[in-house]
């Protein structure tokens, strides 16, 4: 199990390592000049070649690359060409905020998704299984801007029950110290403020699962529907076990796996960050973070930034592979 | 479990979410001495003289204070840190400072402030202090650097000596990126101050969020007896417009700036809210990169000029809030020449011009659509569409193309475009800030995207930079913008008029034409 581990780690290297070159000249392609957007529209042309130097930006590109990667074998992910801050610093409170919002949608995902799956398998064919599975095919397809929109209006100007934007109340801001504010609230004891988190959670982490939860609904029917048709179903339900125990229990333990890849994969694209949902409700996110500094053509924090969320997925995938073990024992990494 | 059983479970719990829900609907809602402050993005830094784009100055416009104001709502030079100030010769300034005015930190303003701000930055370079770059001509040294010296005579006397006499050195110093900060505070370095900015205005500095809020609170210490009015004030950034405004119906904030036109309506039928105009000072245009055939001809210009229907554009996508323009700034500038008459909507003289300049049967072209909205351009793309049609009737076949907005302007920038949207927003209320930065050949590859070239109109404006006399500058700035309007290296859009939302109980807000408002006498009724 260790050297599994260890050599998935391994592998890890050759994958960050092309993703961090194709990044690098992808963003050099594209026209628009870090300089220029820096010292803005007035900027005259031998300030800009100025700031050029200074950036590093006249060097040949493979010498900008190997400085880069060198500094991020140091830890050094390199410093914001606008705010001038290291990025390992600015970084952190925007993945906090994707990793709540992320982690809050993905449970809800998975507790409507795997249920609605179940459900559907167990009375396919019935009204509940086709309504749905037309629900799921609406949620793959809903734009999130309109979904997003939608539910403010509803939920927090009709009937005001929910506040639209943002991740606390502004005018009672959570004194942030992990910048999770769930585990910030829980630490200083202000279940007050936890409270008004959680409300903030409720229409961006809804909206953001609506997309994961259908993926996984139609997969978790579709993994039931198989393992439903199996002999041992069958004796199960033949020595008078409860419909209830059968399907959850001997049914969907065999059913879990494909179910667990695309959780595994839907959270990683979570963790990636929305822009949209970050954008309709002024969640100050990793996504958001990256969308940004594409404008400004900030290389660094684009580059580095990727290169966090690609860490991430990969990690991801990695453990999910590692539970595949756990719920099936026939799996083995030795 | 049957199956009525677990509906009418899931009714209850629906039931009893949506009591506890509704039940905390409102609370917190605050008191009424913080104001909130919904704009679409963030600052870049909190040390207004090393960025140059408007988000920061919305902030530190109210942390900081500069030697000469802007009027309440136009650019006419006022007493701000300075209080009198006077020049013989156009070349030495002496200020005479407010006495016992603080830092936030404790530290005395003097004079001797002022020249350490002023040292600072004259021994910058165009990596830390851009603005003073453009607005000063260069750094200590350089051979454009119009400041001679900035010397203390006593506690509260400043003199500044320039080279050579610059016309808006005023309203220069009166722009919010030349704020006098505590020595104090930027000693210790400008990263650190970035983020802990200390000035003498009427607020100081709490805690920054990173792309979600920034909080200020009333400085007890301020100069100005009574001000501010607010306890506290938090800048929220809240990137999409419909959700901002979504955000003050649902009454979490109570300002909101980037309203879309066609909200205006909406707004102004409900009875909650108030719709606030900010003054104009800018100009939506289309450009025509005259180096690229066949916008080389001056008739061709002419009659895209004749052939827009810059009026149904105006009604449509600006819904009425704006202007046509005729000139390439706006009326409220000093120097505007009314007398020009705009060129009218008349597309059988533009096909005439086409004629005439051997293009009876029109050309193909391509029309560069702005992909992000401005407030000088709220539509871009739709706007594009009316123009295409437009320039159909006179046999011209435009092409709509856009690129992602830095893209956009690289390419623009490089003369790319035959035609492109793009518009402008004054920095200072000066005329130069909007004919010598678009269209003079000194901006060719930075501001002047159209690549225009004229002698007769480059020597009238390196003329009007030093002319000291206002009325002389003026009759300058009139014959310029006669030039400009028979050249025609534009077709002048609109000037529009920003739009901003707040709630009917907030009063004292007035908003500044150049985008960055002073919140020290708005409060709640």
């Amino acid at each position: 199990m260790l050297s599994y581990v260890g050599r998935r780690l391994l592998q890890l290297i050759p994958v960050l390592l092309g993703m961090v070159f194709i990044v690098f000249m992808m963003i050099r392609a594209i026209p628009g000049n870090p300089a220029q957007v820096i010292l803005g529209q007035q900027a005259t042309a031998e300030a800009v070649a100025v700031m050029n130097a200074k950036l590093g930006l006249d060097q040949p590109w493979f010498i900008q690359f190997f400085k880069y990667v060198g500094g991020i074998l140091q830890g050094d992910l390199g410093e914001s060409m606008r705010t001038r801050l290291p990025v390992a610093d600015e970084i952190w409170p925007h993945l906090a905020a994707t990793m709540e919002l992320a982690f809050f949608a993905i449970v809800i995902a998975i507790i409507v998704g795997v249920n609605a799956g179940i459900i559907s398998a167990w009375f396919q064919n019935s009204w509940f299984d086709y309504i749905a599975m037309i629900l799921a095919l609406v949620g793959v397809s809903m734009p999130i801007f309109w979904l997003g929109l939608l539910g403010q209006w509803a939920f927090a100007i009709e009937f005001n029950w929910l506040p639209t934007t943002g991740r606390e109340q502004v005018r009672d801001p959570v004194n942030a110290i992990t910048h999770l504010y769930i585990i910030d609230t829980i630490i200083q004891g202000r279940f007050d403020q936890l409270w008004q988190v959680i409300r903030h959670l409720i229409l961006p982490g809804v909206a953001l699962a609506t997309i994961p939860m259908a993926i996984i609904a139609r997969m978790t029917r579709s993994s039931m529907l198989e393992v439903m048709r199996s002999d041992y179903i069958r004796t199960a339900r033949a020595k008078g076990q409860k419909m209830f125990w059968v399907v959850y229990k001997h049914a969907f333990k065999n059913a879990v796996i494909p179910v667990l890849t695309i959780i595994g994969l839907q959270t990683g694209m979570l963790l990636g960050g929305a822009i949209l949902t970050e954008t309709i409700f002024a969640w100050p996110g990793i996504g958001r973070y990256i969308y940004d500094a594409i404008n400004f053509r900030d290389y660094p924090v684009i580059q580095s930034g990727i290169l966090v969320v690609a860490f991430i997925f990969v990690m991801i995938n990695l453990i999910v592979d590692l539970l595949y073990s756990l719920v099936d024992p026939r799996i083995k990494y030795d | 479990m049957n199956k009525k059983r677990m509906w009418s479970a899931a009714l209850l719990l629906l039931l009893v979410l949506s009591t506890v829900l509704a039940a905390c609907g409102n609370s917190g809602s605050g008191s009424k001495d913080t104001l909130v402050f919904g704009r679409g993005g963030d600052s870049t830094s909190l040390d207004p003289s090393r960025v140059t784009e408007g988000e920061t100055f919305k902030v530190t416009v109210n942390l900081y204070e500069t030697l000469l104001n802007f009027g309440e709502q136009d650019t006419t030079i006022q007493p701000g840190l300075a209080k009198e100030w006077n020049t013989e010769d156009g070349l030495t300034y002496t200020f005479k400072l407010e006495e016992g005015v603080k830092f936030h930190d404790g530290t005395d303003f003097n004079a001797d402030a002022v020249v350490k701000n002023f040292e600072r930055w004259a021994n910058g370079d165009e990596d830390r202090f851009p603005y003073y770059n453009s607005m000063f001509g260069g750094f200590k040294g350089d051979e454009g650097h119009v400041i001679e010296s900035v010397t203390a005579d006593g506690d509260y006397t400043v003199i500044i000596k320039l080279k050579r006499p610059q016309a808006p050195f005023l309203k220069n110093i009166a722009m919010s990126m030349f704020a006098i900060a505590s020595p104090t505070a930027f000693e210790k370095g400008d990263d650190q101050f970035a983020r802990n900015p200390v000035g003498t205005g009427p607020f100081q500095f709490v805690e920054w969020k990173a792309n979600d809020s920034i909080t200020i609170e009333k400085f007890d210490g301020y100069w100005k007896k009574g001000l501010p009015k607010l306890d506290k004030v938090i800048f929220r950034s809240i990137p999409d417009n419909s959700a901002r405004l979504n955000a003050l119906i649902a009454g979490e904030i109570d300002l909101a700036d980037g309203i879309n036109p066609a909200d205006g309506e909406k707004i102004e039928g409900n009875a909650d809210l108030q719709l606030i105009e900010r003054p104009s000072m800018n100009i939506g245009y289309l450009g025509l990169t005259v180096t690229r055939p066949p916008f080389d001809k001056k008739e061709v210009r002419q009659a895209m000029n004749y052939a827009i229907d810059k009026e149904t554009i105006i009604n449509s996508f600006f819904e009425g809030r704006a202007n046509i323009a005729k000139n390439p700034m706006p009326p409220s500038i000093s120097g505007y020449n009314d007398q020009i008459k705009g060129y009218e909507y008349d597309p059988a003289k533009a096909k005439e011009l086409l004629a005439k300049a051997g293009y009876p049967d029109g050309f193909e072209m391509e029309l560069w659509a702005m992909p992000v909205p401005r407030p000088y351009m709220p539509d871009g793309a739709k706007v594009a569409e009316v123009i295409q049609s437009n320039l159909a009737d006179i046999g011209i076949k435009a092409k709509i193309v856009s690129y992602e907005w830095p893209t956009y302007l690289d390419k623009a920038s490089k003369g790319e475009a035959d035609a492109f949207m793009l518009g402008w927003t004054g920095d200072n209320g000066d005329a130069d800030n909007f004919i010598y930065v678009l269209l003079d050949e000194d901006n060719i590859g930075s501001n002047n995207y159209t690549y225009f070239k004229n002698d007769a109109m480059h020597d009238l404006l390196i003329e009007a930079q030093t002319e000291v006399d206002e009325d002389k500058r003026i009759e300058l700035y009139k014959k310029a913008q006669e030039i400009i309007h028979e050249e025609a290296p534009w077709v002048p859009i609109a000037h529009s008029t920003p739009l901003l939302a707040a709630t009917k109980d907030l009063t004292g807000f007035v908003p500044h034409p150049t985008g960055s408002d002073l919140l020290a006498n708005v409060e709640f009724k």
